[in-house]
């Protein structure tokens, strides 16, 4: 195959929206997303300690890099809307509000968890967040979300279905059943395709015969946008603007999220893949986090303020790990419940 | 020589249908390709188009006459040149050997004509050894098809409950594709009874995806061949959620429609799922046999909390039963029936099963072994308790299922004996089942590739020793 076998490490991330700067966030604005991205990045950075501790068992994906996508289209939502997203799902449930201690418990399959410790990290939900899951196999989130869409159409609210995907399961052929169906009946969803280049091991340009994601959807007359994800304010604005789409009844919209991801596709991805100056230049140019507390730096936070938001995040992380850590297992009665209601 | 016009099927599983409506009169000239008449069963409606040119030479079947068998003659054409008097000596087209099975009841004019196929197939369990305890002493019963029986509980359900919504192909303008959803888009409108395109696995999600949102959908796959597309939905998203979250999201969701072998519409067209699903913790799996049971357990699974695989099949749909004019008539998940009670043997079967099991029953009792009948209804969760109570009476099984041996449900039960009733039994349980094999499409094949009434006899008697 022609195909290469390691991605060039130029030009990883590039916004090809429309060259125009994304619009300015208020100082509060700015404020939130960085303490909300800083929690994911945290919290993450915990889980894969926790890991390697061997607190946290079986498969465990990092979200890190990727935080301002899901981080900017929170800021977008409103009370109602769903979320729904695969197996890398700690960043989502945290930016839904989810509890981290709830959520850490889960990790390390405890009974204070979301699941109670029986969905683990790939599978934890919560109702009163309107966080869907939590779903292990590829591009199935696609199919329920578009279901969760189908909803608030039937019920005739004005909600929007949030749902996320990667450039890996856009090639599953129910995202695009889903799809025809969205488009055919008018459905509020926002397809956010995080393409953070790679699925598993494979770039993008070895398994999309067309990787520009946000043409996906032209063959359903579904609208889609290429959005610099690492860019929380251009996340936002792309947000906003394909949400109001939504509720006015018009159907549905592909993000393509162009973001990355700095570890393993799991714990246990060695990521010979990539190469490491391919990374390193991401996390120097363009990381997210960065991005706004140089920004805030610039106008008139000071460093104090910064260190005062990081040292209050590490705080909630190490509440979380602690009580992940000291919370007892699932009772043994627990292997029989909720199997039925 | 006059050529015989002979009833059609409109469907592979047809056995009978009325004649409507004659459209050209005795003594007319009709072309190859007019409509001579029109047929119609409570499915469809059909017309009836002349095959060769010439005239209307008699009328068999008039207008108006109900169940008609198929390939019973209905009309003669005459040829170019015959007349009235050359009606005496008919041509069969092709030579079809059923047709000349079914040529005698159409002689004589008034009697309705009974098919040998229909003959074969009993409409519902004769020998009902016990009511149903749900149903009170005095309750008027009506005759109605399983068809009708189904399409009464969703629109009941649906009345009931404005969250409940019917989805699949061809459900709701062309009025199901078996004609289960007959009607329901008339009453409820396209908002609640909606045509999806051919797209399984995505309406399966979307399906899945609604009910977590709390609405209660109808998912009817056209038939379960199909679900085949959409079992990842099925079974890692409805079945496994409510434990993945630790109990806080469920879904109350119904898979329904046709599963089993239908007629001569070979391997993938004709299989039966109840052991795919059976399998797997988090779904219930309903399987009725009775248009009582038919509308009471779909009217059930509709308001149960929980993914609920409804398994029809297609045979059946066209049977009829008494079902009882209840305004609530709801039966409990999870509850076999006796259906014939005996001392000698046990039949467990289910579904269309079930024809098989009540066949052999009737031939047994000639022989003088009274054979107990069990329809399970339900496969999971599975009704243990009434098998062995059974079991232990009588001493010996037989398992009935068009399915294939090898970790089927028929294998499931002989465990559950085992278990449960070792010490009870006199002989080894003994599988009535599909052979193993995918269904061949050759008429003589696929009625080997199937269990029969005689099959159930002789294992019956085996188990006996007899």
């Amino acid at each position: 195959m022609a195909a290469p076998k390691k991605a060039v490490a130029k030009e990883v991330v590039q916004d090809k929206t429309n060259g125009s700067a994304p619009p300015e966030f208020t100082r509060e604005q700015e404020l939130t997303a960085l303490r909300d991205m800083l929690l994911i990045r945290r919290f993450e950075e915990k889980a894969g300690q926790l890991y390697g501790m061997g607190a946290i068992g079986g498969f465990c994906h990092l979200y890190i890099g990727q935080e301002a996508v899901v981080v900017g289209m929170q800021m977008a939502l409103k009370e109602g809307d769903q979320v729904i997203t695969g197996y890398r799902d700690h960043g989502h449930m945290l930016a839904c509000g989810m509890d981290p201690k709830g959520v850490m418990a889960e990790l390390t399959g405890r009974r204070g968890g979301y699941s109670k410790g029986k969905g683990g990290s790939m599978h934890m939900f919560s109702k009163e967040k309107n966080f869907f899951g939590g779903h292990g196999i590829v591009g199935a989130q696609v199919s329920l979300g578009t279901g969760l869409a189908f909803a608030n159409h039937y019920r005739g609210n004005d909600c929007v279905s949030i749902t996320y995907f990667g450039d890996g399961a856009a090639n599953q052929g129910q995202v695009y059943e889903s799809f025809n169906m969205a488009g055919l009946w008018k459905l509020p969803v926002v397809y956010v395709i995080e393409n953070n280049r790679y699925a598993m091991g494979t770039a993008v340009t070895r398994a999309s015969a067309q990787s520009d994601f946000s043409k996906r959807g032209a063959s359903f007359d579904i609208p889609g946008r290429q959005v610099d994800g690492m860019d929380v304010r251009a996340v936002n604005a792309a947000g906003e603007e394909a949400i109001a789409w939504c509720r006015a009844g018009k159907g549905p919209y592909i993000l393509e999220m162009q973001t990355y991801r700095y570890r393993g596709h799991s714990m246990s991805d060695p990521a010979k893949y990539r190469t490491r100056e391919e990374v390193e230049k991401v996390r120097q140019d363009q990381d997210p986090i960065e991005q706004v507390r140089n920004r805030l730096l610039a106008g008139k936070v000071s460093e104090q303020e910064l260190k005062a938001i990081d040292a209050e995040v590490r705080e909630i992380v190490n509440a979380a790990a602690d009580f992940a850590q000291a919370d007892p297992e699932p009772d043994v009665a627990e292997l029989y419940t909720d199997v039925y209601r | 020589m006059p050529i015989q016009v002979l009833m059609p099927a409109l469907s592979p599983t047809m056995e009978k249908g009325n004649l409507a409506k004659w459209l050209k009169k005795e003594g007319e000239p009709v072309k190859s390709g007019d409509v001579i008449a029109e047929i119609e069963t409570d499915k469809a409606t059909m017309e009836v188009e002349a095959t060769d040119e010439g005239t209307l030479g008699q009328i068999l079947i008039p207008e108006g006459t109900a169940d008609v068998a198929v390939n019973t003659p209905i009309a003669t054409i005459l040829a170019d040149g015959e007349s009235a008097a050359d009606l005496a000596k008919v041509a069969m087209p092709g030579q079809q050997k059923k047709a000349a099975e079914s040529a005698a009841p159409a002689q004589a004019k008034t009697e309705a004509p009974v098919s040998p196929a229909a003959a074969k197939a009993p409409a519902a369990p004769q020998a009902v050894a016990e009511p149903d305890p749900e149903v009170p002493e005095g309750t008027e019963m009506v005759t109605m098809t399983i068809r009708e029986a189904l399409r009464d509980a969703m629109a009941e359900e649906m009345r009931r409950d404005p969250d409940v919504f019917v989805m699949g192909e061809e459900v709701a303008e062309y009025q199901g594709a078996y004609k289960v959803t007959q009607g329901l888009l008339q009453e409820f409108g396209a908002r609640r009874v909606i045509d999806t395109p051919i797209t399984e696995h995505g309406f399966a999600g979307i399906g899945v995806g609604a009910a977590m949102a709390g609405l209660k959908p109808i998912i009817e796959f056209m038939t379960f061949n199909f679900a085949m597309q959409a079992i990842d939905q099925i079974i890692n998203s409805a079945a496994k959620t409510l434990y993945m979250s630790g109990g806080q999201m469920g879904c109350s969701v119904v898979f329904r429609g046709p599963n089993g072998a239908a007629a001569r519409v070979a391997a993938q067209h004709s299989q039966d799922y109840s052991a795919w699903y059976a399998h797997i913790p988090g779904l219930k799996v309903v399987a009725p046999y009775s248009a009582a049971d038919a509308k009471g357990l779909l009217k059930a699974a509709i308001r149960d909390r929980n993914p609920v695989i409804f398994l029809e099949n297609e045979v059946l749909y066209g049977h009829t039963g008494e079902v009882p004019k209840l305004d609530d008539y709801v039966i409990p998940i999870g509850k076999a029936r006796v259906v014939r009670k005996g001392n000698h043997v046990t039949i467990i079967s289910w579904s269309n099963g079930m024809t098989y099991a009540l066949k052999a029953a009737d031939e047994l009792a000639k022989e003088g072994i009274e054979a107990e009948v069990i329809d399970l209804r339900t496969l999971r969760p599975l009704d243990t308790e009434t098998i062995v109570a059974s079991v232990k009476k009588t001493g010996r099984a037989v398992t009935v299922e068009e399915g294939w041996q090898q970790s089927g449900v028929g294998a499931e039960i002989a465990a559950r004996i085992m278990e449960h009733a070792f010490d009870y039994l006199d002989a080894p349980v003994v599988r009535v089942s599909g052979k193993d094999v995918p269904m061949p499409y050759a008429a003589n094949l696929e009625k080997l590739a199937l269990p029969s009434a005689a099959e159930v006899v002789e294992a019956a008697k085996a188990v006996c020793y007899r």
